[in-house]
């Protein structure tokens, strides 16, 4: 058939064959595209220019530097600078003014806060949700109820070294397991939750003994938690007489404190974040707590935008919501 | 003809055409592989990195199996943005012990390269049992299983044979005491914390998954998740010395 | 062929040896099978054992079947093809495109409703994800390659296939690995290596076909009739002889035992993601990208029944793509540990490669002038048309990604995953669907298709759809790198 068959002129094209053909397949003799090759022959102009100046060709011992001696490593080092530079004066004012001076200088207090608010997403979200208002476990921040205490420096201490951490100068207490260590009978622990529950004026069950409740509570449980369930923020027992609830207040979830004990592990920050990094959240995380000039700016909304920044920037962020101070500025 | 005409010795002879293809495909991969095994600075030195105890490989390995590099990247990237919110770059180095390496190219969830020490235990326990119960909206599956399949003890033995045999400097004492490090790592406040510490430096040692009865694989993942990131100390660290 | 009567009946040394080695293997794989670390070894020990039972079986029950003589390679002068291979792998790709695209489906409804992971491990979007990778581009891309492969050299060749039992066990072999892997993946069976996820038992396995694969290739184009080689045979050269490097350095791994699933790979860290992202691009490179533009090679002229638009820029192209493809690896990598030269090394290349690239594309779509008319009624050659295109939009694309300030705002982001669908869904998956519509008829000796209307149908879904996932990724995945680096006016992260 076509061995070596003669090139022929295309009817259509009018361009000539190889002259070979597969299957009836035959190729066409056109020339490269000009656009083509020049524009292939730019792109190596430009690699070659690029490897000139950046760092491009490993050799024995080491490799090309490049003319303009530039390197990811310094390049960010650089950026970080800049954007010092450009928060600049405010942060070193951050650093060196304590805590109630900021909180008394609207502008430092203002920048505090978007710092804040930005550490908070990349790093608190996660346990005390996005705007703040916690989980099963994890305390809400929003509200004025404090288990370790709500003034700045008891904030503070609370970020910088955390609950049970891995700090050794962060909050200790914990919560007995009465149940499972043996100390209290079932019946009895049942007998006491039903008291908690009372204490902030919830129901009691049918057939609920509260006076044995009573008793247990006072030998008990009174010696952190206070005699009236008023709480204690210097073992962080939290107040069982208000409505806020750190595990739950149904029967079941207060047995199972009851019974397992509780020690929520708060992370001790200061292991990673910078100093004025911990201020700044701890301005920001105190002005959530029903401060009502944070309130105002709040618009009605949660506290903060309601998403969480880190990684999981699905388009949900798209509503993330700006914070007042910070838009205006 | 031209030099179009000399094309014809590949179309010609298959092979000549196999060889020419050969040599052409060879020289980038040569060039851009070979390199990293002998220059110096493509591994950085720094202190601290040491290889994975038996209890975090094991975590390793379930990390690999149940594939969260799908969604999670372990490189935090020279970027200000990566820097501010995930913490120092990561370093060549912090990964050299890692078979297979996991930095991932897809950021469905967060970085974790360093999560470190970021969240409690028993964040991740639930966060693996039920992501939504603690982060409401997260699309991340649940991971109940782990915390019911038990970690095969007297296996990592096996597992870190391997690697040394790769070049991860595990000792022959790491390797015979592994079963006993592993279940030292599982415990609260077991008695030979001390000297697991001195062979791994930095291990923490505790009953991750709050189970004392039964060594989990939640307990193995958890105690992975906790000690990424975290063993270079970057207060050390030489930005200067290890550009490149 | 003159004394076929008189020749007595004889086993093959082929026969013989493979229902030998074969048997042996399954009892090897019995032992295996019993003294097997986990269940799930254990159960792929079986099917290892129950596979090479059943060949053997087949092999010695074909041996009484078959006349004395094996078949003729021409028959009246005539080349006398060996179409069954490529039939059996042309309906494997259909099935497994079917599963790779209802798995895609699921995992995308898996990020959007979470409880879809039915909180059971084999459906957790962690292993599904791999299964759906693996299906889309090895089983069913696979499949597609091989059965186009076997049948365009046959017939660009004008001989038939090297090999009595080779061809087939190529392809049986092939999806018998892709078994393997699939179900290895749901039993949380991998490597942990993207595109790589297979363990080293499926790929020692997978190394013995592919060696095979190349050897019945190669022996075929050696048998040519034709005195040139014809392009496309080019590309699948060197897309079969560049996966077998790629697949034997990044699947070097060492098991923990025979007896268990596990191994570790001899790469570590920055050297490992180096290996790793050799592989993984020039899997795009030379499976996804060398591989179809063969395809493109013989179906678009065959099927718009116009020569070749330029034979001058196929050489061009051909050298540059393979040469080039190799170095870009590290786009894959930018601003990572790898150090900065390897990352300007992949950079430039990736833009050196755009034009040997486009020069295929020009080679598909100039093909049609004088037959553009075609496009109007032929749905099949519209779907060639349009995958062709959308190579072109992918390699632009891509090069455009390879530059490290645009990478480092669309690198694990959802752009990628557009950038992937419009390379792997609109080029691969769409010339894949024209091959398969040519090939349908041919092989089994229909005049048509059964439906030409059907395909339109399918053109019109199919890029509807598409256009709309990558558009939808693309703007997904900008807007996702851009809040990732929002800053406030104040200098802090959004
Ligand atoms: C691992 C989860 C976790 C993370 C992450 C976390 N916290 Fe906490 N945080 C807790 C737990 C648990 C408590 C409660 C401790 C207790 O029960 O005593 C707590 C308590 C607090 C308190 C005290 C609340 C009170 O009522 O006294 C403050 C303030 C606080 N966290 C702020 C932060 C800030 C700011 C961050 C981020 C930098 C953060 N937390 C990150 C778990 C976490
Ligand atoms: C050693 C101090 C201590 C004693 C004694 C103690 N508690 Fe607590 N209790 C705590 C601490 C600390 C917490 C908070 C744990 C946490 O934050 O995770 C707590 C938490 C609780 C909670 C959960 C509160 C909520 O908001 O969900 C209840 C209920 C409770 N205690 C009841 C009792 C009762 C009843 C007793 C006596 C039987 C008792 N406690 C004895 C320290 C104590
Ligand atoms: C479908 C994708 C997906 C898979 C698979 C996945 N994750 Fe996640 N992961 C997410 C998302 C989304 C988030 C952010 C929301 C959240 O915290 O749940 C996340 C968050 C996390 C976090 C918290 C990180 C931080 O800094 O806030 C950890 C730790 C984590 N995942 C571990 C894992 C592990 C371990 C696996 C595998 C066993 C895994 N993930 C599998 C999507 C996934
Ligand atoms: C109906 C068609 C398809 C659907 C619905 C689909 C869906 C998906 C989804 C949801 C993902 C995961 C994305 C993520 O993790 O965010 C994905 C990834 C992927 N798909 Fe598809 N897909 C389809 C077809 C294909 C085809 C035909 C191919 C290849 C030939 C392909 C190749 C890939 C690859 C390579 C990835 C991984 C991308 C990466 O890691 O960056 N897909 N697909
Ligand atoms: C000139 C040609 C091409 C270049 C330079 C190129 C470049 C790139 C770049 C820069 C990325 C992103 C890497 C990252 O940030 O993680 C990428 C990803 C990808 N590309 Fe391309 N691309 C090209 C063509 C193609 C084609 C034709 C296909 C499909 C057939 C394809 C399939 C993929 C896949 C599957 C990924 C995802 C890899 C992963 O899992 O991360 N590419 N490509
Ligand atoms: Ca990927
Ligand atoms: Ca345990
Ligand atoms: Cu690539």
């Amino acid at each position: 058939m076509s061995q070596e068959t003669h090139e022929q002129i295309d009817a259509v094209t009018g361009v000539s064959t190889t002259g070979h053909s597969w299957d009836e397949i035959q190729e066409l003799n056109n020339p490269l595209p000009r656009w083509w090759l020049w524009s292939f022959y730019a792109t190596i102009v430009w690699a070659i220019a690029y490897c000139i100046a950046y760092p491009a060709w490993p050799l024995v011992s080491s490799y090309t530097k490049g003319v303009l001696d530039w390197h990811s490593r310094e390049a960010i080092v650089q950026d970080l600078d800049a954007l010092k530079a450009q928060r600049a004066g405010t942060t070193a004012k951050l650093a060196h003014a304590s805590l109630e001076e900021i909180r008394q200088d609207p502008e430092l207090f203002a920048f505090a806060r978007a710092q804040g608010k930005a550490a908070f997403g990349d790093n608190c979200a996660g346990c005390h949700g996005a705007g703040g208002a916690g989980a099963k476990g994890y305390p809400n921040l929003n509200d004025d109820d404090w288990l370790w205490g709500g003034s700045l420096t008891d904030v503070e201490k609370t970020i910088r070294f955390g609950a049970r951490s891995t700090s050794d100068k962060g909050h200790q207490g914990t919560m007995p397991a009465f149940g499972r260590d043996g100390m209290l009978k079932r019946q009895e622990l049942a007998h006491t939750a039903d008291y908690v529950r009372s204490l902030s004026g919830l129901p009691a069950e049918k057939g609920a003994d509260l006076a044995a409740g009573a008793k247990v509570f006072a030998e008990n449980c009174a010696a952190c938690h206070g005699d009236k369930g008023q709480g204690n923020k210097e073992l962080g027992a939290p107040n069982l007489s208000d409505k806020i609830w750190l595990f739950g207040s149904d029967k079941a979830t207060i047995m199972e404190s009851l019974w397992n004990g509780r020690g929520g592990v708060m992370p001790a920050w200061s292991e990673r974040l910078d100093d004025t990094t911990v201020k700044a959240l701890t301005l920001y995380v105190n002005s959530l707590g029903g401060r009502p000039e944070a309130l105002r700016t709040r618009n009605g909304h949660s506290a903060v935008g309601n998403e969480r920044p880190a990684g999981n920037c699905r388009p949900l962020a798209l509503t993330q919501i700006k914070e007042g101070p910070q838009s205006s500025s | 003809m031209s030099l179009w005409s000399r094309h014809k010795i590949f179309e010609t002879n298959s092979i000549i055409l196999l060889i020419g293809t050969l040599f052409v495909i060879s020289i980038g991969g040569l060039v851009e592989i070979v390199p990293l095994f002998y220059l110096k600075s493509t591994i950085e030195k720094v202190e601290g990195v040491r290889p994975y105890t038996p209890l975090e490989l094991a975590g390793r390995n379930v990390y690999v199996r149940e594939g969260c590099y799908n969604c999670h990247s372990q490189m935090v990237r020279p970027l200000r943005d990566e820097v501010e919110r995930y913490g120092h770059y990561s370093l060549a180095a912090e990964s050299m012990y890692d078979r297979p390496f996991q930095w991932g190219s897809k950021r469905t969830g967060p970085d974790l390269a360093r999560v470190g020490n970021k969240y409690s235990d028993e964040w991740h326990r639930d966060h693996l049992k039920d992501p939504r119960a603690v982060v409401p909206g997260s699309i991340m599956p649940s991971y109940p299983w782990l915390a019911e399949r038990e970690v095969d003890v007297g296996r990592v033995k096996e597992d870190m044979n391997v690697q040394a045999a790769l070049g991860v400097p595990y000792s022959p004492e790491m390797i015979a005491k592994a079963a006993s490090d592993l279940k030292t790592q599982a415990a609260t406040d077991d008695s030979n914390a001390t000297t697991l510490a001195e062979r791994y430096p930095k291990a923490a040692a505790r009953d991750f998954d709050a189970n004392p009865q039964r060594i989990t694989e939640a307990d193995a993942l958890i105690a992975y998740l906790q000690m990424l990131g975290t063993q270079v100390d970057f207060k050390l660290y030489d930005n200067k010395a290890n550009v490149r | 062929m003159a004394h076929t009567a008189t020749t007595p009946k004889g086993m093959t040394f082929g026969e013989a040896g493979c229902s030998l080695v074969f048997v042996a293997m399954a009892f090897l794989s019995i032992i295996i099978a019993a003294k097997a670390y986990t269940p799930e070894y254990a159960f792929h020990a079986y099917l290892y054992a129950a596979a090479f039972g059943v060949a053997a079986f087949k092999i010695v029950d074909r041996y009484y079947d078959r006349p004395n003589d094996l078949p003729p390679l021409t028959i009246n002068g005539k080349p006398n093809y060996n179409m069954g291979p490529v039939k059996f792998a042309t309906i494997a790709a259909v099935v497994w495109g079917i599963a790779g695209f209802t798995i895609g489906l699921l995992i995308a409804l898996q990020l959007a409703f979470p409880a879809l992971n039915f909180d059971t491990a084999w459906l957790s979007f962690g292993r599904m994800r791999p299964l759906h990778t693996s299906a889309v581009i090895f089983a069913f891309g696979g499949n597609v390659l091989i059965a186009t492969s076997f049948y365009v050299v046959q017939r660009t060749c004008r001989a038939r296939l090297v090999g009595d039992l080779a061809p087939w066990f190529v392809v049986l072999g092939y999806n018998f690995f892709i078994v393997i892997a699939g179900t290895g993946y749901l039993l949380g069976i991998t490597q942990g290596k993207e595109y790589a996820e297979p363990e080293w038992y499926a790929d020692l396995w997978l190394t013995v076909v592919w060696v095979t694969y190349f050897l019945v290739f190669l022996g075929t184009v050696m048998r040519r009739k034709e005195p040139h080689i014809y392009v496309a045979n080019w590309f699948y050269l060197a897309f079969i002889l560049t996966i077998a490097v790629l697949h034997l350095g990044n699947s070097a791994t060492i098991p923990v035992s025979i007896f268990s699933p596990k191994s570790y790979i001899v790469w570590a860290g920055v050297q490992d993601a180096m290996v790793q992202w050799w592989y993984g691009h020039n899997a795009v490179g030379f499976f996804l990208t060398a591989g179809f533009l063969a395809i493109m090679y013989y179906f678009i002229p065959k099927r718009a029944e116009r020569p070749v638009y330029s034979y001058r820029l196929s050489i061009i192209h051909f050298w540059a793509l393979i040469f080039m493809y190799i170095w870009a690896g590290p786009h894959h990598l930018h601003y990572t540990a790898l150090p900065d030269w390897a990352q300007t090394l992949g950079m430039t290349f990736s833009i050196m490669l755009w034009m040997p690239s486009w020069g295929g594309m020009i080679n598909g779509l100039m093909t049609l002038s004088g037959a553009w008319d075609k496009l109007r009624t032929d749905p099949v050659l519209r779907l060639m048309v349009v995958s062709v295109a959308f190579y072109g939009m992918a390699t632009f694309e891509g090069p455009l990604m390879s530059v490290k300030a645009v990478n480092s705002l669309s690198h694990y982001t959802d752009w990628t995953i557009g950038h992937v669908h419009s390379g792997a869904l609109g080029w691969v998956a769409y010339i894949s669907f024209g091959a398969i519509y040519c090939l349908a008829p041919w092989l089994w000796n229909k005049k048509e298709l059964y439906s030409l209307k059907a395909v339109s149908w399918h053109f019109w879904i199919s890029t509807l759809g598409i256009v709309l996932y990558i558009s939808a990724m693309w703007v997904a995945g900008i807007l996702q790198g851009l809040m990732w680096r929002a800053y406030t006016s104040l200098g802090f992260l959004e």
